[in-house]
């Protein structure tokens, strides 16, 4: 089927069949690989996008419910809350191996866009969606503070 | 006709002898010099390969300077997250006196001849030796450019080259104000004769060493550009998703595929030695259709049996009156017979999966006269070998684009190669019509095996009337992933596997009687090294029984063991350091108790103190207190990461992970099965290090095997029950 949806900020339609999950014509279709494959049901938040500014697991968003909706990916997300996201992550050297951490931008950013001072327990209830094989939660949870906090000064 | 028309079902099977023969190793172990050349590079990250227009010369098989001066370090390991591709060019820079934003790295082409890991003999990470092996390597290579650079500037400039310094990547002559960057000089220096033995540094005068300096991989890996195997795309790409045998040992023995390929978009269906592929135009085709597959199963030499039968029978081994023996000091027996009291344990460790965030995936590229392998590929010489056995080209012909991997803790370091010649086998099948990506499904991952090995542990341990220990016999059973391996030999000797019982064998504790033996089972269940290997299994066997005997003997667990290693400074300057940070003498708040533990691994010692809390049956870990040695510290806040991160992974596996088998089958086949830990149970983190002199270790696995025990003496100290079985899963009582 055909769906059309914004991407990044600009409409694109891809020719897919509807039940392809919304990750799979993101990286396949749209060659945006940013967003991770890691278990395909939900449990691992790889592949964490914003829906109409929601993070959501686009792993098990089936193509077919995004028409006319906005997707943003790890490519694309330039609110203030990325920003201080990327900065953060990049002045606390986060990563380790690296695949997952999109999806932990993604979910961290979504955070501080409705919740710019969040506490621990917030931070938790946000970030416990996605799994971290390298366990840099340490520093995704200190991340998450000093962007919480570049965004209040 | 093309090369590649004979089915997967006809080619020659790959033998050992055969595999050994591609591989170059032989009877006596691992040799430099299996293969040669691959003609291309593989390029690393974001901050890699030199604009257009930009000339650049190899100064030696590790440095290339772009007329752009940028330094691009060629890195011969892998980065799975430990941080190579920011330690290796800070070596580099170091000796060379580059400034650090001029560095770049290129992951190494497989090239044995060049870039084997030097405690290998082969190319290859693990262990934790990227550093340990490279640090001369690395230092010299550097040393040798900056002299080549340092001649060059001397000759262009006709001045006397010792009066010519480098300082941030600027060649300098004071005297008559010329200046110049390295890569208006490179091509010049390219001409030289390098000198054989260049004078390194004396490491106070280090100026990047023992500083932090941001790791090179945090743009790419912050925007989306990095790029995992996952990601590479090659033109007319097509995509397998692969159904593997639900036992391990089983075979096809028919399939109904109708289904499969009725679906649009799928282009082939394969049967591979490993199960049967289907290909697609897209991943999630491929994976559907794979889905609508109709198998039947040949289990006639699958392994049957399932996790609580195989416990069953390495009980049955433990009961053995003897075992290969890998330590005998002193008399057992007569000190058992003479002791004031006994403590004896039985220990139980489960099956662990590495499940590594990217799952095992290889983008294949098979064409007559060569094939190429995009992965991220931990021991190149041996995927190059397999790959030369699978497909019977040449090894020099097999080029290995090796990548960025998201995660391995040992999982990409596969003796036999099995998803890389998976994706060769996809190939074959299809007669290398079009490069194909192999993406294995969660599922497929968490089944594939591999996994750390299981084990059942007896230690018996006897203390005199001083309460020092007088006595100690460790009993391990578990199999070994040596066997069959080109390990084996150099490995396994009189029984004893030395991966089995590292940690156990070099019990560090004074004791006069020691007797460590070992059962090796014979399991179909494939194994492998799961990050710090046999040392997860006896840094906590050790770390908890010795926790027991000083509560036995009365004395404080801390000043106990200080008092068993006098002939081990660097144990003791750990357990000092992170004892010392933790506040240890002084009381906990109410309710918080703590464990401590110290474990060498891998040449690096750690101690951690854990602070716990227990209620109502559900353990919360709220810090961890680490000290580590691992020499001379490179890049102290990559060491702290990688500790912090094993500490984090250390936990999961203690609270809950494990793989079970019914009949055979693997259980946990999702993350909603296997958990590892979360961010929610995450701890505070606190790495302190110990300054040292001494030559750089490796900290990527040596940060984990002393979690476990701390957790657990914490946990005793909280409950008084001792967890002698792992995972803790629901063990503590409820109030």
């Amino acid at each position: 089927m055909k769906v059309s949806f914004k991407i990044n900020g600009a409409t694109r339609s891809v020719e897919a069949p509807g039940d392809k999950p919304l990750l799979w014509v993101v990286r396949e279709d749209l060659g945006l690989t940013g967003s991770k494959f890691g278990c395909g049901i939900a449990q691992c938040g790889a592949c964490t996008v914003h829906l109409d500014g929601q993070p959501v697991r686009s792993c098990s968003v089936p193509v077919s419910a995004v028409e006319g909706k906005s997707v943003t990916t790890v490519e694309g997300v330039s609110s203030a809350a990325a920003k201080a996201v990327r900065e953060a992550w990049r002045d606390l050297d986060v990563v380790q191996c690296g695949y997952c951490q999109s999806g932990q931008m993604m979910s961290a950013t979504a955070l501080l866009e409705r919740n710019p001072s969040p506490s621990d327990e917030d931070i938790d209830s946000a970030m416990s969606g996605n799994l971290c094989r390298c366990a840099t939660y340490h520093r995704i949870r200190a991340a998450i503070h000093a962007a919480a906090d570049k965004l209040e000064a | 006709m093309r090369k590649w028309m004979s089915s997967a079902v006809t080619e020659p099977r790959v033998t050992r002898r055969r595999f050994l023969a591609a591989t170059g190793f032989g009877a006596a172990g691992l040799v430099v010099g299996c293969a040669e050349r691959s003609t291309t590079e593989s390029t690393a990250d974001a901050k890699t390969a030199a604009e257009p227009g930009v000339e650049s010369t190899d100064l030696n098989a590790f440095i290339r300077i772009g007329n752009d001066d940028m330094v691009t370090v060629i890195v011969k390991h892998l980065d799975k997250g430990q941080g190579v591709t920011t330690g290796l060019p800070t070596i580099v820079a170091e000796e060379l006196d580059a400034d650090w934003s001029q560095m770049r790295t290129e992951f190494a082409p497989a090239d044995a001849k060049r870039y084997a890991n030097l405690l290998f003999g082969i190319q290859g990470t693990g262990g934790s030796t990227a550093i340990a092996n490279s640090w001369m390597q690395l230092r010299t290579a550097a040393a040798t450019a900056r002299d080549l650079l340092l001649r060059a500037a001397a000759e262009q400039w006709q001045v006397p080259a010792g009066e010519v310094t480098i300082d941030a990547g600027r060649v300098q002559h004071a005297a008559s104000g010329r200046e110049s960057g390295f890569g208006a000089l490179v091509s010049a220096a390219g001409q030289l004769t390098p000198i054989e033995k260049p004078t390194l540094k004396r490491p106070g005068d280090f100026k990047l060493i023992g500083t932090r300096q941001g790791r090179m991989d945090s743009d790419s890996k912050t925007d989306g550009s990095a790029r995992f195997t996952i990601d590479i795309t090659r033109p007319g790409m097509r995509y397998a998703s692969v159904a593997h045998p639900p036992k391990f040992g089983a075979t096809v023995a028919k399939v109904d595929d109708s289904a499969a390929r009725a679906v649009e978009g799928v282009v082939d269906v394969a049967e591979i030695p490993r199960g049967v592929a289907v290909v697609a135009d897209s991943f999630w085709t491929a994976k559907k259709a794979r889905d609508l597959l109709v198998i039947e199963w040949d289990e006639t030499k699958a392994e049957q049996r399932g996790t609580d039968q195989l416990m069953a029978d390495f009980r049955a081994l433990a009961d053995a009156d003897e075992a290969p023996v890998a330590r005998k000091d002193g008399d057992v027996a007569a000190a058992f017979g003479a002791a004031s009291r006994t403590i004896e344990h039985e220990f139980e460790l489960p099956y662990l999966a590495h499940a590594t965030m990217e799952p095992m995936d290889c983008v294949v590229e098979l064409g007559e006269d060569r094939c190429d392998i995009w992965t991220g590929s931990q021991i190149q010489t041996l995927d190059q070998g397999a790959a030369a056995a699978a497909t019977g080209l040449p090894p020099s012909s097999i080029n290995i684009h090796t990548q960025f991997a998201g995660g391995s803790f040992g999982r990409r370091a596969v003796p036999d190669s099995d998803f890389v010649v998976e994706a060769i086998d996809i190939a074959k099948a299809t007669e290398g019509a079009y490069p194909v990506k192999l993406i294995w499904t969660r599922e497929n991952d968490m089944a594939a095996g591999r996994y750390r090995p299981i084990g059942i542990h007896r230690v018996r341990a006897a203390i005199d009337e001083a309460g020092r220990p007088s006595a100690w016999q460790h009993r391990i059973v578990t199999h070994s992933f040596m066997v069959g391996t080109p390990f084996e030999s150099s490995s396994i000797v009189d029984g004893i596997d030395s991966s089995a019982v590292e940690g156990a064998a070099n019990l560090p504790y004074t004791v006069d009687n020691i007797h460590v033996d070992l059962q090796l089972a014979r399991v179909d269940v494939p194994v492998l090294w799961w990050r710090s290997v046999g040392h997860t299994h006896n840094g906590w066997v050790t770390e908890v029984m010795i926790d027991q005997l000083a509560h036995a003997a009365g004395e404080d667990p801390v000043a106990y063991r200080l008092g068993l290693l006098e002939n081990h400074p660097r144990h003791r300057g750990v357990l000092e350091l992170a004892t010392a940070k933790a506040d240890w003498s002084t009381p906990t708040p109410e309710g918080l108790f703590r464990g401590v533990a110290v474990h060498e691994s891998f040449g690096s010692f750690v101690a951690q103190v854990a602070e716990v809390r227990v209620d109502d049956g559900r353990l919360k870990v709220e810090r961890v207190v680490a000290a580590v040695d691992c020499g001379v510290a490179i890049n102290p806040d990559v060491i702290a990461a990688q500790v912090e991160g094993a500490i984090g992974m250390g936990l999961g596996a203690f609270m809950r992970e494990a793989v079970h088998l019914d009949d055979g089958v693997v259980r946990e086949q999702n993350f909603h099965m296997y958990r590892p830990l979360r961010i929610n149970e995450m701890p505070k983190v606190e790495v302190h290090i110990v300054a040292s002199d001494e030559a750089p270790t490796g900290i990527g696995e040596p940060g984990l095997p002393p979690l476990a025990p701390a957790v657990t003496n914490a946990v005793f100290a909280a409950t008084g029950q001792v967890i002698t079985r792992l995972p803790l899963a629901n063990q503590l009582s409820k109030a």
